[in-house]
């Protein structure tokens, strides 16, 4: 099935190994992600605070360019899929908004009827491809592995299109058809700081600390995420937050769609394994056995 | 502490204009339901941190006290994990709610002088309608040189590993109808044609 891919600012260069993941495994499940087009910034939580009306203008204009495509837009940025869904939604909840929008559009002969489903790749895996056909798929289960699937915020906040805002499971009954030992974690919703890592560092390590605390204490082998700002947080400030409270986190953190490639047989090569700061090689030599 | 009050009349502009834009969010006039339970202040990972917490911006906005929240660091500690939103049993937008406060303290120049958080945000939109993407090496090499340029030396080393893994790129990436944004803000806001 074809989907028009909408990767995100972050995933061009900093998460390049949860866009080259994601094009793969999703290829190998049988989903084709078609690039969209010359898309621009999402209209990102840092722009939409401060300029909200702008911000849905500019978000307007990846809407209107996929809408063109007919088919459903796909990121795999839970910042992107909030952003991009929270300007359909308040465009088809407010007419007069619409209407000053596509106003805006007009200028470059663009126009968005609010006929266009913004969605995760999560959610395609889980609900278009199905939990079944991927474990069928399985070449290596994960058997053995504990896993925390950490879904973070806005994954399922403030829109639970397709899980629980309080409880999602979606990522628990994926892993689980991969074969891995799915481990129980309070804090799978909680914040890991977001931005403030950059503008309140101290309040955003303390929440780092809190998460990686929680999964260690359960004895984990790794943390997995559908957000490439989770990411960035718990992996590449694990030093950080090892240098503020004393402690010694070595926890490596992966994308959903790396912990999917790995069971799936791809290759290192194909989930961008070793891009990430705190190595995942031996957590997953087991069940990479030699593949590059 | 002794510090300035914004007069009487500028506080009641402030006031109904943050009412009056409040609304213009879907179900935006729930603010009024709010009945000061603490769900969202119980709920907010960094309310420990805010000088007012989620449920006290309420409560001096009815107090007619907002100048004094958007002068605290409240605003600046949201992260946008939008708990307060989904739990509020009023239905109260409330990460909305804080984004109205943000974009009034930058119209009335309300804001702790000390948060880099603003900083952030105006470099943000810069770089965004500049390239049409974000460009993030550049974004965080003008935030910390222009708050903080010991950060970039304390990032170096992050900086160095990101840079071994290939994930720092000198260049940001290009649009090819970049042009197009500017059109579309331009006639957004009645600028076209100056």
């Amino acid at each position: 099935m074809d989907y028009t891919y909408y990767p995100g600012c972050s995933l061009e260069v900093s998460n390049k190994a949860y866009d080259i993941s994601a094009r793969n495994v999703a290829k190998a499940l049988g989903a084709n992600l078609i690039e969209l087009e010359d898309w621009n910034c999402c209209g990102a939580t840092n722009y939409m605070s401060v300029r909200e009306l702008r911000s849905f203008a500019i978000s307007a204009r990846n809407l209107a360019l996929a809408q063109k495509e007919n088919r459903d837009l796909v990121t795999v940025c839970s910042a992107c899929y909030t952003t991009l869904n929270k300007t359909h939604q308040y465009m088809e909840a407010d007419g007069k908004l619409k209407a000053e929008i596509n106003n805006a559009l007009s200028a470059v002969n663009l126009k968005y009827d609010g006929d266009l489903k913004v969605r995760h790749l999560l959610d395609v895996f889980v609900n278009d491809i199905g939990i079944e056909n991927i474990a069928k798929k399985v070449k290596v289960p994960l058997k053995g592995l504990r896993v925390v699937p950490y879904y973070g915020c806005q994954l399922t906040r403030p829109n639970a299109t397709f899980d629980d805002a309080e409880f999602p499971t979606t990522m628990d009954t994926l892993f689980r058809a991969l074969g891995a030992d799915v481990v129980d974690y309070p804090l799978k919703t909680k914040c890991c700081g977001g931005m403030l890592m950059t503008t309140a560092e101290k309040v955003a390590l303390k929440l780092v600390r809190n998460l990686l605390d929680c999964a260690v204490k359960r004895g984990v082998d790794c943390i997995v995420t559908p957000c490439p700002l989770c990411h960035f947080n718990l992996d590449a400030y694990q030093n950080n937050v090892n240098k503020m409270f004393g402690t010694n986190f070595a926890v490596p953190i992966l994308f959903f769609t790396q912990l999917t490639g790995v069971a799936l047989g791809l290759s290192g090569r194909e989930i961008a394994l070793g891009q990430e700061i705190v190595p995942a090689e031996e957590a997953l030599s087991v069940y990479m056995g030699g593949r590059q | 502490m002794a510090e300035m009050q914004l007069p009487a009349g500028k506080l009641a502009e402030l006031s109904e204009k943050f009412l009056q834009d409040v609304y213009t969010i879907p179900d935006g006039e729930r603010i009024k339901l709010c009945i000061q339970c603490g769900t969202c202040s119980a709920s907010c990972p960094t309310s420990y941190a805010m000088d007012y917490t989620p449920r006290e911006i309420i409560a001096a906005f009815r107090a007619g006290m907002l100048d004094r929240v958007l002068k605290s660091n409240t605003v600046w500690m949201c992260a946008s994990c939008y708990s307060c939103s989904v739990r509020c049993p009023a239905g109260i937008k409330l990460t909305d709610v804080m984004y109205e406060l943000k974009r009034l303290g930058i119209e009335y120049g309300l804001y702790a002088k000390k948060a880099t958080a603003p900083v952030l945000s105006r470099e943000f939109v810069k770089m965004v309608d500049k390239h049409g993407r974000n460009p993030e090496l550049n974004l965080l090499g003008w935030f910390y040189m222009k708050t903080n340029p010991f950060g970039l030396l304390k990032m170096a080393p992050l900086g160095l590993k990101l840079f071994k893994r290939g994930r720092l790129a000198f260049r940001p990436s290009k649009m090819k109808r970049q042009y197009e944004l500017a059109r579309i803000t331009n006639r957004l806001e009645g600028k076209e044609g100056k």
